[in-house]
């Protein structure tokens, strides 16, 4: 146990996490360079596109140290997003140190802050990291100051490195095998293995991510979840060396994967702790906690003959993503389809695109929604987290939405576009702090549905990039929530209700209004748009329809050319659907929850 | 009244020939101006005409379309006639029509088309203002078109079509209307209005790129339409075609009605389409290439497109919809879907159902694509 060592890596966004770890898996020969590809941890097509890690993923690294005495590190990689903050905090408890990195050029940002702090609540020896000082834009001294001032971390053991060039790579391995204290732990020990990331293999079934903490496992061992209490027999432990290399056990203070026939991956809980069947630890490790959706929205298909294939990738898909719940829904405008709960707003977008891209599917999302809790007239109080099931306003004696505490750092000059971005989505309790010269960061309390309603885009586009949003969960308060129904040719289109604060129902009518009269194509008559408020009707728009939709002349050859152009909108026709006579395309539905950037 | 025709699904064929005076400033037809070029273009179309081999089956229609027809000398025109008439069993049509450009029709060149057997002129008016055929870059006048009404009428031309252009820039209904009623007069049997539109690479497209020209808006083309369909429905005429009316059924162009049903069409010359019920082709578009191709011994087929049933079913249904023919209600389908876009349709007077067919309405024709799209 002494020449293990077990630490994860930490950052903002963009401050090069990824490109670190594909260093330091190099410099140790886990891969040989010719077959290295960038970022190789995040092995998720949409991760290297948004360069965010979103599935853990973790590597044994050999090395050797100045005086030739061998080590084994473990990396243990975690997603780099709020609405994971989860799974971060069960890989950094399989940890006993961090690097904390930070970019020489942007300094401290607000998800440095906010990983430090779950660093810290797990006890964990923190190295700063300063990367990207090849940059000119690179400012050593100031971010020096920023790590002493904002992250309250002696700044003069800070690492200089350039992840990119490579530079700074041993000196920071020799700095993880110094400083970062080896696990703890007794082997002797009845069994306890922590798991803390878990992904779907289809010959093997789950494989969990497990970092071991006492005694030990090896295959042929039945083991038993002491959250679920399921047994499982092992079939293979190891580690992880992008590839899998099977090893005859895993001990205490060590990390590896463990394979034991599971076949649902919501067997493999993350958080939950594993021990031997004929020899169980007296209590579990802490820290167990079942995902808890916040968001909601529903997925249909395209085209309602793909309701079957939907139903196959989802299940499929779930294989790979316990966090993501669902259940059967239909709409009259959509046909059948499923209501499926999201840790957050970014959690929906990765499952949508994976959906769409590893699985094949062309979905129609419905708004996103929060759970919103109303107390009827018979006392009962029921929450509600779909606009379908919203009650009859009869019935309504008091209605609550949750709220959340929102964290924006951001350079200053943003801060007037920022206070009334905050303003617009009805922040309230502002509080402004200024960690630094030049810097702001500013919290607030905030509806959680105005979040999750085109905030972080709006807030990306305000400070060109520049600032970081976070959030936790505060309460549920009292607000006047009524059900906007947008109405094309008359006829109510329920997949685009929504559950809205009375005071934003105008705009966000006006809003979708406006999107549909853009997204929906002329037709061969006047279609009116309309939102409303009950019978009310509080925004409108008009389609006008086509005068003339024809060419003039069809004689030899223009019945081929119109046949073409017809072959290929019928290949677009695909993506439409059918309400009140009118054919509403897929881009419709999505452009309705985008909010135009007004500047 | 000409009776309907006796044999509608013999093929029709059509000749092109690629030669003006001058380009027009709208047209994206194959043509040129080397006229020195003319005789070995007659050469190459009976070489063509030799080549294809083309089922026993007589011809029923005869269409000899441009470029400018009526600029043929007569012994060329003459030359490739009697040459088609040798190399294709062309005496049974029925219907042989000759495109004409007002100033080229002449007492004597009435009399020889006529002779030669041309029975149909389709004359290129389209319009009567002077100011309107100078932006267009046409070459007559409106004095020059009453003319060859007028003259066509004296020397006995009882099958005469008319072209007229509209949405024209600078032309209002008023002037549209009164160009109309003085066409009518004539009582020409067959009237062919079509929407100014740009097309290809013309000067009116660049200049409608440019700025320099502003086209005729969607809606102003939709007042010119219904005033058009309006009058010529008044004045007795069948309006069977998106942009075809004719003075009675029997008077319907019986070569592009061809077209229309998916009849087959043999076209010889530059850039000519043809179609013999499973494939279309198209030959090469530049003469000289077409004629080298020919001179090679090889045919000159630029593009062949062989039709899968589902490009077959989005033709019928594109062509049902832009004419009386219409289409067979049951290629629809009877999903739910199917019915209730036919149904609103029919609900806002643009379909009527005739029978086993369905068919455009006046109203309909001018949204003709649209419905394509919806019912595709």
């Amino acid at each position: 146990m002494e020449n293990v060592r077990n630490f994860s890596i930490i950052a903002h966004i963009d401050h090069g996490k990824s490109t670190l770890a594909d260093r330091l898996i190099q410099h140790c020969g886990v891969v040989e360079d010719r077959n290295f590809r960038d970022q190789i941890l995040d092995n998720l097509d949409l991760e290297r596109e948004r360069g965010i890690t979103i599935k853990t993923q973790t590597c044994n690294l050999p090395f050797t140290d100045a005086d030739g005495r061998p080590w084994e590190l473990n990396l243990i990689d975690t997603p780099g997003h709020v609405d994971f903050t989860y799974e971060v905090s069960r890989a950094l408890a399989s940890c006993e140190g961090v690097l904390l990195v930070v970019d020489a050029s942007q300094g401290v940002q607000a998800q440095t802050v906010a990983n430090l702090y779950l660093a810290l609540e797990h006890d964990l020896e923190i190295l700063p990291v300063i990367n990207k000082i090849d940059l000119p834009s690179a400012d050593v001294d100031r971010t020096r100051s920023e790590i002493e001032q904002e992250l309250g971390l002696p700044s003069d053991g800070a690492l200089l490195v350039s992840a990119k060039q490579g530079i700074g790579i041993d000196e920071l391995l020799q700095a993880i095998v110094r400083h970062i204290p080896p696990p703890r732990g007794r082997s002797e020990d009845p069994l306890r293995a922590l798991i803390f990331d878990a992904f779907y293999d289809p010959f093997r079934g789950a494989v969990a991510s497990v970092r071991v903490f006492d005694g030990e496992v090896r295959p042929g061992d039945t083991i038993r979840m002491m959250a679920s209490g399921k047994t499982f027999r092992v079939e293979e432990v190891g580690v992880f060396r992008i590839r899998r290399e099977a090893r005859p056990r895993l001990q205490a203070g060590e990390v590896g994967y463990l394979i034991a026939g599971v076949k649902s991956i919501a067997d493999t809980h993350v958080g939950d702790t594993i021990t031997l069947a004929n020899r169980p630890a007296a209590a579990p490790l802490k820290g167990f906690r079942e995902f808890k959706p916040v968001v909601f929205s529903s997925l249909y298909p395209v085209s309602s003959e793909d309701y079957e294939a939907l139903a196959e990738a989802l299940e499929k898909y779930q294989l790979n993503d316990a966090a993501l719940v669902y259940q059967k829904d239909s709409s009259a405008a959509l046909g059948q389809g499923f209501r499926c709960g999201f840790l957050g707003l970014l959690h929906l977008e990765i499952v949508q695109e994976r959906l769409e891209r590893e699985y094949g599917q062309s979905l129609i999302l419905t708004a996103p929604s929060v759970i919103y809790r109303f107390t009827l007239t018979d006392g009962r109080t029921i929450e509600v987290d779909n606009p379908a099931h919203y009650p009859d306003p009869a019935r309504i004696v008091g209605a609550e939405e949750p709220f959340i505490r929102a964290t924006i750092l951001a350079p200053e000059r943003y801060l007037g576009s920022l206070m009334r971005l905050c303003m617009d989505r009805r922040g309230v309790n502002q509080e402004l702090h200024y960690p630094s010269p030049g810097r702001v960061e500013l919290r607030f309390d905030m509806p959680l549905a105005e979040a999750i309603f085109d905030f972080y885009d709006r807030l990306k586009s305000l400070t060109q990039g520049y600032g970081s949003f976070d959030y936790e969960l505060l309460d549920y308060r009292p607000s006047d929530l009524v059900k906007l129904d947008i109405l094309v040719n008359g006829e109510r289109v329920d997949a685009l209700s929504m559950i809205v604060h009375r005071d934003r129902a105008r705009e966000r009518a006006v809003q979708a209004c406006e999107r549909l009269k853009d997204e929906i194509p002329r037709q061969q008559f006047k279609i009116p748009i309309q939102g409303a408020i009950g019978g009310h009707i509080i925004a409108r728009e008009t389609i006008a329809p086509f005068r003339k939709d024809v060419t003039a002349k069809c004689y030899g050859g223009d019945i081929t050319r119109k046949r073409k152009l017809l072959e290929k909108q019928k290949a677009g026709k695909r993506r439409l659907k059918v309400v009140g006579d009118v054919e509403i395309p897929q881009s419709a539905f999505i452009a309705v929850l985008k909010s135009r950037d007004e500047d | 009244m000409k009776t309907d025709e006796d044999r509608p699904e013999a093929p029709g064929l059509y000749v092109h020939v690629p030669f003006c005076e001058s380009r027009c400033r709208y047209c994206a037809f194959v043509s040129g101006t080397r006229l020195d070029r003319m005789p070995r273009f007659v050469e190459g179309v009976l070489r063509e005409a030799r080549m294809r081999s083309w089922g026993p089956e007589p011809f029923g229609t005869f269409y000899l379309g441009g470029g400018t027809p009526s600029l043929l000398p007569l012994p060329l025109l003459t030359a490739l006639v009697q040459g088609l008439r040798e190399a294709l069993p062309l005496d049974q049509a029925e219907e042989w029509t000759l495109e004409a450009n007002p100033q080229d029709v002449t007492r004597e060149h009435l009399a020889a088309w006529r002779n030669l057997g041309f029975r149909r002129l389709s004359l290129g008016v389209q319009a009567l203002r002077d100011d309107l055929l100078k932006s267009l870059g046409r070459r007559h006048d409106g004095a020059q078109a009453r003319r060859a009404m007028r003259l066509a009428r004296d020397q006995g031309c009882d099958d005469l079509g008319i072209d007229l252009l509209f949405g024209i820039p600078g032309q209002g209904v008023a002037d549209w209307t009164e160009t109309l009623d003085e066409v009518i007069a004539f009582r020409p049997e067959h009237l062919s209005l079509y929407a100014l539109t740009p097309e290809g690479r013309t000067p009116l497209v660049r200049a409608v790129a440019r700025g320099a020209i502003r086209l005729a808006s969607d809606a102003v083309l939709a007042r010119l339409y219904r005033a058009a369909t309006d009058r010529l429905r008044r004045a007795g005429y069948l309006h069977y075609e998106v942009s075809n009316w004719a003075i009675d059924a029997g008077h319907r162009s019986r070569h592009n009605r061809r077209y229309w049903r998916r009849v087959p069409v043999l076209g010889l010359g530059p850039g000519a389409h043809s179609f013999d019920g499973a494939r279309r082709w198209q030959d090469l578009r530049s003469l000289e290439a077409w004629l080298r191709r020919l001179d090679r011994g090889l045919l000159p087929t630029a593009m062949e497109d062989p039709l899968t049933p589902e490009q077959v079913r989005l033709e019928v249904l594109l062509l049902g919809l832009r004419s009386l023919e219409g289409l067979p209600a049951a290629m629809l389908g009877d999903s739910p879907e199917a019915r209730s876009r036919l149904g609103r349709l029919i609900a806002r007077g643009l379909i009527r159902q005739r029978g086993d067919l369905l068919v455009p309405t006046d109203r309909g024709m001018f949204l003709a694509d649209g419905m394509a799209r919806l019912l595709a």
